[in-house]
């Protein structure tokens, strides 16, 4: 399948459904072992997202991508909103001009995604953070030459649990070190949001 | 949840525009932005300074906005960086050409947001350089971690920075200057009671009646120890000494001492640490050049306090004791 501006905007409407239901869940995970906004921003961003790209008219993946980019930048804040910011700017950049994505691209523009997270936060695999999730399924996608949205879902959810077991080297929640251990990482919980309703856009449309 | 506030969403909002209104001589908010800049901003033949950072924090950091001080302030939602494109409006709004410091906290997040802002600005011609401060003794300081938090020892930053800035220095040597007094400051804080942050609307952790936590940070982030509350001077002893030890202060230096309140202690309860940490400090043969106790970088309603100590010589204070008008911060 390929993916286009109608699927983009479903995928954002089903994040934002996802993350507005789970806003307390996430801001009390970041009051375990960070500072407790992380529901708070990631709502007030995705729903700005909403207000934007629904009022608008876009003819490529990648002027859409871009304003998500924006948007999550100007408004999210905290270090998510940087993080997400140049995740979604990657991949309008990777993505220049497409009216649709197929699968090559849709993992070329992941894999730019992930570097610009990794250069953004200098974080790396295995360092309880978002990068976790992201890495771990880029992993997944490149065994692959074409989207499986179950065997997606799954490695989301397997990578963001798996948070739970590390202690935390980058962002707030390295302070605590040894007692970040037992949480889950709310970037990571934030981020399997995202791709679980991505995987569920996928899903509806095979 | 018990506020004097009219929508948690518009908290920040009504802060800025009530602060422009005690100040209106002196500071004025960029329309549609978070950024409060002083009022003559851009100054000729000045390097800028602009810092911010979460709100939540008052005075800090539009309290430091003034002559003498910082050129802007840029505030984000409550325990939250300012996003990027603020950032870089607070810079265009104080470059005149002779570039802008940006003054940083050590936290993920500021630094990603405050990074962007200053690429957006080079992208423009503007000439940016930053300082991080990293005060924080509570916090190990390691590379493999996001290191140190900086916390009430960034006012002394402020000061000394915009100080020398006023006397005409050039944008490399205001960043030296800074970079100096982040190498001679150190902090630590404690806590007896959590803050609420309007939006979240409960607690961002929980201390029992009986129990305080030593090495606490700015955003209630955990500290290095939880124990039993004791004695003001007991308190005073456990700050100050770990902070002396982090600076390696001998005796015959000299000091500025502050002592910060967190927003929910009274200032005879701060007089009252700092008399000891004044004895002290005596005791160690330690010369206290000034001192600066009350409320300077705060955490809501959260009760506590913090030792912050700046080792001086003959430069910085002589900064330290040029002229302010900033609002938070008058010499």
């Amino acid at each position: 399948m390929k993916l286009d501006v109608a699927h983009i905007l479903d995928w954002m409407e089903k994040a934002n459904d996802k993350i507005q239901q789970n806003k307390t869940y996430l801001t009390s995970l970041d009051q375990a072992i960070g500072d407790g906004d992380h529901g708070i921003n990631m709502a007030r961003g995705f729903q700005e997202v909403i207000g934007k790209i629904s009022a608008s008219d876009y003819s490529n993946v990648s002027d859409l991508l871009k304003d998500i980019s924006m948007t999550l930048l100007s408004k999210v804040g905290g270090a998510s909103g940087p993080l997400y910011g140049t995740a979604f700017l990657k991949m309008s950049m990777a993505l220049k001009d497409s009216d649709s994505v197929d699968y090559p691209q849709f993992v070329h523009a992941m894999e730019e995604a992930l570097q610009g997270i990794k250069q953004r936060g200098k974080a790396e695999k295995g360092e309880k953070t978002l990068v976790d999730v992201w890495e771990t399924l880029l992993e997944q996608l490149k065994e692959q030459d074409d989207f499986d949205s179950v065997r997606f879902e799954e490695t989301a959810k397997l990578a963001m649990e798996s948070t739970k077991e590390l202690e935390a080297k980058k962002g707030r929640a390295a302070y605590l070190r040894e007692r970040s251990i037992g949480h889950l990482d709310p970037g990571s919980v934030s981020s399997y949001y995202i791709f679980s309703s991505l995987s569920d856009v996928v899903k509806e449309s095979v | 949840m018990k506020k004097i506030i009219n929508d948690p969403n518009s908290a920040v909002q009504d802060m800025l525009d009530g602060f422009v209104a005690a100040y209106p001589n002196d500071v004025k908010r960029l329309p549609g932005t978070t950024v409060i800049a002083r009022k003559d901003a851009p100054v000729t033949n000045k390097v800028g300074i602009v810092s911010g950072g979460g709100s939540g924090h008052e005075p800090a950091h539009a309290g430091y906005v003034g002559e003498g001080m910082l050129d802007a302030a840029v505030a984000g939602e409550v325990f939250t960086s300012p996003t990027p494109d603020q950032v870089f409006e607070g810079i265009k709004a104080v470059d005149n050409g002779a570039g802008v410091l940006l003054v940083i906290k050590n936290y993920t997040g500021d630094i990603m947001n405050f990074e962007m802002a200053a690429e957006l600005a080079e992208a423009e011609g503007i000439n940016v350089k930053q300082v991080v401060v990293n005060d924080d003794v509570a916090v190990e300081d390691s590379s493999f971690t996001t290191g140190r938090r900086g916390i009430a020892g960034t006012v002394f930053v402020h000061k000394i920075a915009g100080a020398k800035a006023a006397q005409g220095a050039s944008l490399e040597e205001v960043q030296a200057v800074a970079e100096k007094t982040i190498q001679n400051v150190r902090s630590i804080g404690m806590a007896l009671t959590p803050c609420i942050v309007p939006a979240a609307g409960t607690p961002s952790f929980e201390l029992k009646e009986n129990e305080m936590e030593i090495g606490i940070g700015i955003h209630g982030e955990p500290g290095i120890e939880r124990k039993e509350i004791t004695t003001a001077d007991e308190i005073a002893v456990e700050l100050t000494e770990k902070v002396i030890a982090d600076l390696g202060l001998k005796s015959g230096e000299e000091v500025a001492v502050m002592v910060n309140g967190l927003g929910g202690t009274p200032e005879m309860e701060l007089f009252i640490v700092n008399k000891k940490v004044n004895q002290l400090l005596s005791d160690k043969g330690i010369t206290i050049y000034d001192t600066f106790v009350g409320e300077y970088m705060t955490s809501l309603e959260m009760a506590g306090c913090s030792v912050t100590l700046l080792r001086l010589d003959q430069e910085l204070k002589t900064l330290l004791d040029a002229e302010s008008k900033a609002p938070a911060f008058r010499r």
